[in-house]
C-alpha cells in the first residue's frame, strides 16, 4: 500500500507537494494577458493619435502621417485652443467655457448630491406613508428620455426668469439627477444593519440626528460614487448645456463643438485635438485620483457593512 | 407593582396578524424571557414594548404609564441588539454618550454615568476604542453598557448572545444574570434558546404563532407544560411522546398503547380521566430508568436498545417501545450494545398527558 501512496509524477518524476506550480507561459495566461493587451491597445490608439496630432505645428499634419510622433513638438495648439480659438463671436479660447463649466459643475454636483442623499435616507430607513409609490415615480423618471422633457422646461424656467442663466442649468442638472442618485444612497442606506438605526431612535436620536451623526459618517464611499458620477456626467453633458444657457454662458462641451466645428477657414487638427484633451481632462483626472475609492463604493453597496 | 404591561396589543402588517390580543404583565424588578421558535413574534412584541414599530391596535404602559403614543426615547427603556448595533465611527466613550448628548443631560453627570457603566462592566480599558477593534463579546458588552448609561427602569434585550460563540454566550449570560440580581431592574429578554430562558429567566412567556402559549416559572414551564407544543419546544433532548388511550377503571386509569400498559394512579390530572380518551404520554428522557430486572408492576416494560449516544456526563440511549423510537437519559457509566434487552420503569408522577385531539394538558 505504502508504494502506491509514494507514486511520483510520471513526467517530472517530482513528488507533488505543497503549492502547485504554476507556469508564466501556459496557454491560459497567454490567452488571458494577449486579450487584455489587444483590448487595451484598440481603446488607446485614438488617444494616442490625439495627443501625437497636438503636439505637430499644421505643416507636418498636412503631410498625412497620423500615427507618426512629432518631428517637432510644438505647444502652440494647446496655448491656442485654451485662450485664443474663435467659437463665433469670442476669441478668447476654451477657457471661458472651462470657467462656465466649474460654475455649472460645482453647484450642480453638491445640489443633487446633498438632496439625493437625504431622499435615500428617507425612504430606506423612514417608511413614511405613500413611500413606495413616491418611489416608483421616481424611479420611472430615470427611464423618461430627456428629449421628451425639454421643451416644457424651457418654458418652465422661461416663467420663473432663469432661463438661459447658469442657474437654470444647475437647477436642470440637479433634478435630473435625482432618479439615479436617490436609487444609489436608498440601497446604499438600505444596506446598513437596521439594528443601528433603530439603536440610534432608542438613544432620542431624530431624523436629521441620525442622518448627520450616524448615516453620513458610514457612507463615504457611496459619497465619492456620487461626486464622480454626477462630475463626470455634468462636465461631459452637451446637450441640455446648448440648450438652456446662453453663448456667453456655454459650458466647456458646448464650445469645444463649436471650435472644432468652425467652417470658416482651415481645420487645425492640432488646435482641435488639444481642446479636446483639454475637455476630457477633468473627468479623466477625477478618475484617475479616486478610482480606487469607487471601485470600493461600489463594492460597499454589495456587501454588508 | 407592575413595571411593564401590556392590554390587548395586536399588530398587523397589512392582512398579515402578527401578534393577537396580548396581554402580558411583568413585575418590578423581574426578568421575563420571550421565548419561541423564529418567527413566532417574539422580537416584534419587543419592537412593540420599545415603540420602534407603531401598533394596530392595544395599550402598552411602563411605569404605570401609558406610553402606547411615546418614542422610544421617552419610554424609559434601554434595548440591546443581537448585531450589537454600535455606532462604528464613534469611539465606546462616544457610543456611550450618544443617548446621553441628546437628551441633553450635563457633561459632569454623563461622566459619572459613564464611568459607573464602565465599571460594573469592566469596560474601562475599551472606552477609547472603535467598536470595530472589540471582539465579539466586548461590543456586546458595550452596547449593554449603552444601555446601562440610560438609567432606565426596564432593558429589552433581542437575543443579545445569538451573534457569540458557544464559550462567550455561557459567560456572558452569567453576567447578565448577574447584572440583573445587582440591578434589579426589570429585564426582558428574547431568545431562541431554552438554555438562555431556563437559566436566566424568573417566568418565561413561551410563544407560537403571535400568542402566548404558557407564562410560568421555569420549572413549571418544564416539568408541567401547558400543551404538546410547548412539551415538545422545551427539553433538549427533547420528550418523548406515545398515542395510545386510557383504559381502566375510574380511580386507577391506565395509559395504553399496544402492548404497552402504565398506571397512572400517581399522574395529578386536572381532570378526571375517562376511560377510551385517546391521549398522547408525554415523558422526558429522565424521567425514565433502564435496569435489568423488571420493575414494579404497571410501570414497567421490556424494551430492546437500538442506538447509544453517550454526551459526556450521561448518556442518551434509544430504544424501542410500542413501536416507536424513545431515548432515555442514563449514567454514561454503562455503555448499552444495540440489541440488548433491558426493562424500562416509567415514572408517571413525572409525565404529561396530552389530549391528542387539542393537545392539552389533561
Amino acid at each position: 500500500m505504502a508504494d502506491v501512496a509514494e507514486v511520483s509524477n510520471p513526467r517530472t518524476g517530482i513528488e507533488p507537494r505543497g503549492t502547485r506550480p504554476r507556469h508564466a507561459f501556459s496557454r491560459r495566461n497567454i490567452f488571458i494577458y494577449g486579450t487584455l493587451i489587444l483590448v487595451a491597445i484598440y481603446y488607446l490608439i485614438p488617444l494616442y493619435v490625439m495627443v501625437v496630432t497636438s503636439l505637430k505645428g499644421m505643416p507636418e499634419i498636412r503631410l498625412g502621417n497620423i500615427f507618426s510622433p512629432p518631428m517637432e513638438i510644438t505647444f502652440e495648439p494647446w496655448v491656442k485652443a485654451w485662450s485664443s480659438a474663435c467659437t463665433g463671436l469670442n476669441c478668447d479660447g476654451l477657457s471661458r467655457g472651462f470657467w462656465n463649466s466649474v460654475r455649472i459643475t460645482v453647484p450642480s454636483v453638491i445640489l443633487s448630491i446633498a438632496i439625493a442623499s437625504v431622499n435615500g435616507y428617507a425612504l430606506a430607513n423612514w417608511r413614511f406613508k405613500g413611500a413606495d409609490i413616491f418611489f416608483t415615480i421616481l424611479i420611472v423618471g430615470a427611464f423618461i428620455p430627456y428629449q421628451v422633457m425639454i421643451y416644457p422646461i424651457v418654458i418652465l424656467l422661461r416663467e420663473i426668469g432663469i432661463y438661459g442663466s447658469l442657474g437654470g442649468l444647475v437647477l436642470v442638472h440637479a433634478i435630473f439627477g435625482m432618479p439615479i442618485m436617490t436609487l444609489l444612497f436608498r440601497n446604499y442606506f438600505a444596506s446598513v444593519p437596521e439594528e443601528l438605526f433603530k439603536a440610534a431612535r432608542v438613544d432620542g436620536a431624530g431624523f436629521w440626528a441620525i442622518y448627520f451623526k450616524i448615516m453620513l459618517p458610514m457612507s463615504l464611499p457611496i459619497f465619492v460614487v456620487a461626486i464622480i458620477l454626477q462630475t463626470t456626467g455634468i462636465w461631459n453633458d452637451f446637450l441640455f448645456g446648448v440648450v438652456y444657457t446662453r453663448p456667453d454662458t456655454y459650458p466647456m462641451t458646448v464650445q469645444l463643438n463649436n471650435i472644432v466645428n468652425s467652417v470658416q477657414g482651415v481645420k487645425e487638427y492640432n488646435v482641435n485635438m488639444a481642446a479636446t484633451i483639454l475637455t476630457g481632462l477633468v473627468p479623466l483626472i477625477v478618475y484617475f485620483v479616486s478610482g480606487r475609492l469607487f471601485v470600493r463604493g461600489i463594492a460597499a453597496g454589495a456587501v454588508k457593512g | 407593582m407592575t413595571s411593564v404591561s401590556i392590554k390587548d396589543l395586536s399588530l398587523e402588517f397589512g392582512a398579515v396578524s402578527v401578534l393577537k390580543d396580548l396581554n402580558l404583565d411583568v413585575g418590578d424588578g423581574e426578568f421575563l424571557v420571550l421565548l419561541g421558535p423564529s418567527g413566532c413574534g417574539k422580537s416584534t412584541l419587543l419592537n412593540c414594548i420599545a415603540g420602534l414599530l407603531d401598533i394596530t391596535d392595544g395599550q402598552v404602559f411602563i411605569k404605570g404609564k401609558n406610553v402606547t403614543w411615546e418614542e422610544p426615547k421617552d419610554r424609559g427603556i434601554g434595548m440591546v441588539f443581537q448585531s450589537y448595533a454600535l455606532y462604528p465611527q464613534m469611539s465606546v466613550r462616544g457610543n456611550l454618550t450618544f443617548g446621553l448628548k441628546n437628551a441633553g443631560v450635563p457633561r459632569d453627570e454623563i461622566a459619572r454615568r459613564i464611568e459607573r457603566a464602565a465599571n460594573i462592566l469592566q469596560i474601562e480599558p475599551l472606552l477609547d476604542r472603535r467598536p470595530g477593534q472589540l471582539s465579539g463579546g466586548q461590543r456586546q458588552r458595550v452596547a449593554i453598557g449603552r444601555a446601562l448609561v440610560r438609567d432606565v427602569d426596564v432593558f429589552l434585550f433581542d437575543e443579545p448572545l445569538s451573534n457569540l460563540d458557544a464559550k462567550l454566550r455561557s459567560e456572558l449570560r452569567v453576567e447578565i444574570k448577574r447584572l440583573h440580581q445587582q440591578l434589579a431592574n426589570t429585564m426582558i429578554y428574547v431568545t431562541h434558546d431554552q438554555i438562555e430562558a431556563l437559566t436566566l429567566a424568573d417566568r418565561i412567556a413561551v410563544m407560537k404563532g403571535g400568542l402566548i402559549q404558557q407564562l410560568d416559572d421555569p420549572l413549571t414551564i418544564y416539568n408541567k407544560p401547558r400543551n404538546l407544543f410547548v412539551a415538545s419546544f422545551i427539553g433538549s433532548p427533547a420528550m418523548n411522546f406515545l398515542k395510545g388511550e386510557i383504559t381502566g377503571v375510574v380511580g386507577s386509569p391506565v395509559f395504553r398503547a399496544g402492548d404497552l400498559g402504565i398506571s397512572l394512579a400517581e399522574y395529578q390530572a386536572q381532570q378526571p380521566l375517562a376511560s377510551g380518551h385517546s391521549v398522547i404520554f408525554g415523558f422526558r428522557p429522565e424521567h425514565i430508568s433502564i435496569g435489568d430486572q423488571p420493575g414494579p408492576a404497571g410501570r414497567s416494560c421490556e424494551a430492546v436498545v437500538d442506538l447509544d449516544e453517550p454526551m459526556g456526563a450521561d448518556s442518551l440511549v434509544w430504544l424501542k417501545v410500542a413501536g416507536k423510537a424513545i431515548s432515555v437519559r442514563v449514567d454514561s457509566g454503562r455503555r448499552y450494545q444495540p440489541g440488548e434487552k433491558v426493562f424500562l420503569t416509567f415514572n408517571p408522577a413525572m409525565a404529561s398527558l396530552f389530549d391528542a385531539e387539542t393537545e392539552n394538558r389533561l
